[in-house]
């Protein structure tokens, strides 16, 4: 089981014997742990029907589901392609010849990498999109920008690293047979950098998602926004959290598990593109799964 | 600019928060994941797969909704952070500030074992069973060849949690933290006409901030990096 562990040696019969008593010992104060959280929830009076009955209520469950989830999931799709968008346009700028657009490129990603996407939506609502008047609406949008830029900026860094991925000599082959600058990328470097970019595409998705849910500050529809009201209507504090928090688990495992199997049907076993939160930071960037967010 | 020069001593107090923030859930953060790695990493198998259990659940919630537990949830479970009722000079560190540590520090408890797991994982096998072969104990095999291997494999990666954290710390401010994007925020309500500026003023406070993590995690890097 741990044959192939840096960290120890394969255990022998004494140490078999010591490692079942800690794990004896570990279930034991888990199993406490998960007793006693249960057991907090029941004294607590959180595990009641009434407080748990609009889940399985159908009228319930479909305003979440369609006013939360669906609206969630909206907003991080439209994020992400335009980010997509964004990303590439950025990512290749950066790769530029021409020194002003590398560096309009290079400041536009650095800087909307460094800065909190709470304060991006912030900018976009109460600024960008001031002149909208409909706050519904306002709010949706101030999430999608702001999730734009945010994602794009990382995004354009995996383009980046993806195009610099491809062997040089493939570039060098383009252009020996006559291929033009944009022919080089769009026919040779970006079909064949596309492949080790896409997990991280998907990886980034899970970030989207995830930061959608600070709409709430600025009062943005999707799944965070049916927080309040639910927990109003039915004094559920805890159940309405656990069950959006785990719509929101839910979700993104199985965009990770897309990840890992593309990862896997695509790119073979080598680890997942990764590129640094910030800054130009050399070499060992590798290892590790999934995005930091 | 002059809104922002006029409350300068607002800005500096709110970027006070956040760094307070930072540096009080990064340390915890930076313990307990360490905690999860020796469980993530170790021989004992039902340790492993709490850890991994614990990692996945907690990486995939958004960071909102685990702090949005501690404040409002965990209140109806008996969890308050009333005992936190610090005051030093003019800052104060209530129930609010508590709360926001707690979500912080587990949320990014998971990127830094994950940073670190990947750290172990850089080193190959060949070194631990290289220090073996010349009849190093299993305490010289992990002090002389296998940690400092991953902790130099870690920077990086640690220094994208932490400096995540940095930028997450913003997310206080929806749970009653004055920190920079609260005050931004509130700045921006109170003088409307000078939103952009305003704006700018606290982006470059955290691109700041932001650039000091990663020089240090640069500088330590460049140290540690073998020849």
């Amino acid at each position: 089981m741990s044959a192939g562990s840096v960290l120890f040696d394969a255990p022998g019969p004494r140490t078999r014997a010591r490692h079942r008593v800690y794990s004896f010992v570990g279930a034991a104060l888990i199993v406490a742990g998960v007793a006693y959280a249960v057991w907090r929830l029941w004294d607590t009076g959180q595990l009641t029907y009434e407080r748990w009955e609009p889940f399985v209520t159908p009228r319930y469950l479909e305003a979440i589901l369609v006013d939360g989830l669906l609206q969630t999931l909206q907003m991080a799709a439209l994020a992400i392609v335009a980010a997509l968008v964004f990303g590439l346009v950025f990512g290749v700028g950066k790769l530029s010849e021409h020194r002003p657009v590398r560096w309009v490129s290079w400041l536009v990603v650095e800087f909307f990498r460094a800065v909190p996407v709470l304060m991006l939506m912030i900018l976009s609502f109460f600024a960008i999109f001031s002149g909208v008047d409909e706050i519904q609406r306002r709010a949706y949008w101030s999430v999608v920008l702001a999730l734009m830029l945010y994602n794009g900026a990382v995004l354009a860094e995996v383009f980046r690293a993806g195009i610099l991925g491809v062997p040089r000599g493939q570039a060098e082959a383009a252009y020996a047979i006559g291929m033009r600058k944009t022919q080089v990328m769009t026919e040779v470097l970006l079909p064949q950098g596309v492949k080790i970019m896409v997990p991280a595409i998907i990886s980034q998705m899970v970030v989207a998602l995830k930061d959608t849910s600070l709409g709430y500050y600025i009062l943005a529809p999707g799944l965070t926004a049916l927080v309040k009201p639910l927990y109003q209507g039915f004094n559920n504090h805890v159940a309405v959290i656990l069950v959006i928090g785990g719509m929101y688990v839910a979700v993104n495992l199985v965009l990770t598990a897309i990840a890992t199997w593309v990862q896997r049907r695509y790119v073979g076993e080598k680890d997942m593109l990764k590129v640094s939160a910030v800054g130009e930071q050399g070499g060992g960037m590798d290892g590790g799964p999934a995005p930091t967010n | 600019m002059q809104v922002v020069l006029d409350n300068l001593d607002v800005v500096l107090k709110a970027f006070g928060y956040t760094i307070a923030l930072f540096l009080v859930s990064g340390t915890i953060a930076l313990v307990l994941g360490t905690v999860l790695v020796a469980m993530r990493v170790g021989p004992i198998g039902v340790l492993r797969r709490f850890a991994a259990t614990y990692v996945t659940l907690v990486r995939n919630t958004p960071l909102l909704i685990v702090l949005m537990f501690f404040s409002i949830a965990a209140p109806k479970l008996g969890i308050r952070f009333t005992w936190l009722d610090v005051h030093i000079g003019q800052w104060d560190f209530t129930s609010f500030f508590g709360a926001a540590v707690a979500g912080l520090s587990l949320y990014t408890s998971t990127f830094v074992c994950e940073a670190l797991r990947s750290g172990v994982n850089a080193v190959p096998l060949g070194q631990a069973e290289a220090a073996r072969a010349i009849g190093l104990p299993f305490g010289g095999v992990m002090s002389q060849v296998v940690l400092p291997q991953a902790v130099r494999a870690s920077v990086p990666p640690l220094a994208s949690a932490l400096i995540a954290l940095l930028k997450n710390t913003s997310v206080a401010a929806v749970f009653g933290v004055a920190e920079a994007v609260s005050r931004m925020r509130a700045l921006t309500n109170n003088f409307p006409g000078d939103r952009w500026e305003i704006f700018v003023a606290f982006a470059l406070g955290y691109v700041i901030l932001v650039e000091i993590v990663s020089a240090i995690a640069i500088f330590l890097e460049r140290r540690w990096r073998v020849a």
